[in-house]
């Protein structure tokens, strides 16, 4: 119990340093999904191809080693000195946008058959219809995959406190650094970690109660 | 739905505004990869002496010592996270309340907390309680790193192959109580072998996880394949720089044909267990969420599992 109020600041910091790595992640993955299921959907061959390349790619590859190339080969290509915020936060979101676009590509198939034939039968061109009638139906379908998702992503960030940003696993780390019982540390980060994560799940069990439609 | 619902068979005028686009969408991406390979190569990073640091037999070694370090640790905590996920998957299907209880408890805290937290939290401790353990060397990281990688993925694994005993049709199980089995029999001769029949594509896929995972190891200094090649590129200088970049593309290379072969023989399985006529619906090899949940494939099997059940009633 001590330990929690002793080292209030760090692990305060901590806690919306996880929250605000997640959250920026959270946006760029949902981002980038969506544009790679559109591409993965797309009638033009070499937006498919890339969007398929993206995703096997990334979602093989361990993110630790993601990370290592944000770090290490990033800056060498496009912009020196980024902060390991900004490294981290693309990393994360890169990685986790893979799962973001199966999530949408899936529910994509599951919006009925008749909608898209319709609104092709009115003119709409593939991005009308994609985006005035698949995507917002897809979206009641995508919303539980999307907790889960989102659920691993906080877990996943994690890993950017070993790269120099300042979060949950960096206070375990400093806590561990100066001396004290690594149990009651990892006990009090575990309750972090699930706060968060049981409000993730709360309010996407509210978005999906809100757009529940009975069929 | 297929993609092509999504649009109309092209016309003429389609088809040449898709051509349009398809040039536009491939000098993009060509762009993207060239503007890279060109911005490397204008800091030399593919300077033949960069890539020459492959032919010596030591870096070699080294990165071969690190993939086979990587595989141990995966073949050991894929066994055990197996072993300790039937268990729990037994345990949390128990008739005794305590024991589905603490299982509960067990799965839940674990597969809640990052696994990145777990490892480094049973590293400190194994280093605290080093001598009374008994370690030597590097076997603390090795430990801290199966052990972590087993209770997390066994946990996962457990809830896997829970789901996947419940899409065992209930015909199965009062057949084998009707022949006068005991529950223990019931279980492991009965209902197991059917449900990780079931599950065997969603069991290799969380195997590729728990694969993509030993790369934690990085983060406590155990030296297994990322580690390695990292410390073998900061030491080696060429040209006043580190090769870096030429040895992230090679372990790259390496992590991603792992586990492409790991995928690839879980979907195998996939169109495999389709083809068999058992009455029982097999999971989608579909990775399981984001290196790190099970959630979303255990909700497919669920949803899976009374395909099978209802054409078996």
């Amino acid at each position: 119990m001590n330990l929690l109020f002793d080292f209030f600041p760090e692990f305060r910091d901590g806690f919306l340093g996880t929250l605000s790595i997640t959250a920026a992640s959270a946006v760029l993955a949902l981002v980038l999904g969506i544009i790679m299921a559109g591409f993965r959907v797309s009638p033009i061959p070499p937006l498919r191809a890339f969007g398929t390349a993206w995703v096997t790619l990334l979602r093989n590859t361990p993110l630790t080693l993601l990370f290592l190339i944000a770090f290490f080969v990033i800056p060498q290509i496009f912009f020196p000195g980024t902060s390991p915020y900004k490294l981290a936060v693309g990393a994360l979101g890169c990685y986790t946008s893979t799962f973001v676009c199966e999530a949408v590509r899936s529910g994509i198939s599951t919006v009925p058959i008749g909608q898209a034939e319709a609104a092709r039968s009115l003119g709409m061109t593939f991005f009308q219809t994609l985006r005035m009638i698949i995507l917002p139906q897809a979206t009641r379908t995508v919303i539980p995959p999307l907790s889960s998702i989102f659920i691993a992503l906080t877990k996943n960030s994690a890993i950017a406190g070993a790269f120099s940003n300042t979060e949950l696993f960096s206070v375990s780390k400093l806590l561990s650094d100066k001396g004290y019982a690594i149990g009651w540390t990892f006990l009090w980060i575990a309750l972090c970690y699930l706060v968060i994560t049981f409000s993730i799940s709360g309010i996407f069990r509210i978005m999906e109660r809100r757009m529940e439609v009975a069929r | 739905m297929s993609a092509s619902v999504l649009y109309d068979a092209p016309g003429p005028k389609a088809r040449i505004r898709n051509r349009v686009y398809s040039v536009i969408g491939s000098l993009a991406v060509l762009g993207l990869i060239v503007f890279v390979i060109v911005r490397l190569n204008d800091k030399g990073q593919f300077a033949p002496e960069m890539w020459d640091i492959f032919n010596y037999a030591g870096i070699r070694n080294d990165i071969v010592e690190g993939l086979l370090t990587t595989l141990k640790v995966f073949a050991v905590a894929a066994v055990l996270s197996l072993a300790l996920g039937a268990l729990l998957a037994v345990g949390r299907l128990s008739e005794h309340k305590a024991v589905r209880w603490v299982t509960t408890g067990f799965i839940e805290l674990f597969r809640a907390v990052p696994l990145l937290i777990t490892i480094y939290a049973l590293w400190v401790l194994f280093l605290t309680y080093k001598s009374e353990l008994g370690f030597e060397g590097t076997q603390t990281e090795f430990w801290a790193l199966v052990i972590g990688l087993t209770v997390y993925n066994g946990s996962v694994q457990a809830e896997v192959l829970r789901a996947g005993i419940n899409s065992v049709p209930k015909g199965q199980r009062e057949a084998a109580y009707a022949l006068g089995m005991r529950k223990t029999q019931v279980m492991t001769t009965v209902l197991i072998p059917q449900g990780v029949r079931a599950m065997l594509p969603t069991i290799i896929s969380q195997l590729v996880v728990t694969l993509k995972d030993t790369s934690l190891g990085y983060v406590i200094t155990y030296e297994e394949l990322l580690y390695k090649a990292q410390q073998v590129a900061g030491n080696t200088v060429v040209n006043d720089d580190n090769p870096y970049i030429p040895m992230i593309i090679v372990i790259g290379c390496i992590y991603v044909a792992l586990c492409l072969a790991l995928s690839a023989l879980a979907s195998w399985i996939e169109r495999r267990g389709r083809r068999a006529k058992s009455g029982i619906a097999v999971a989608p090899a579909e990775q399981p969420v984001a290196a790190a949940d099970a959630l979303d494939v255990v909700d497919q099997a669920e949803v899976a599992g009374p395909v099978g059940t209802a054409a078996k009633n």
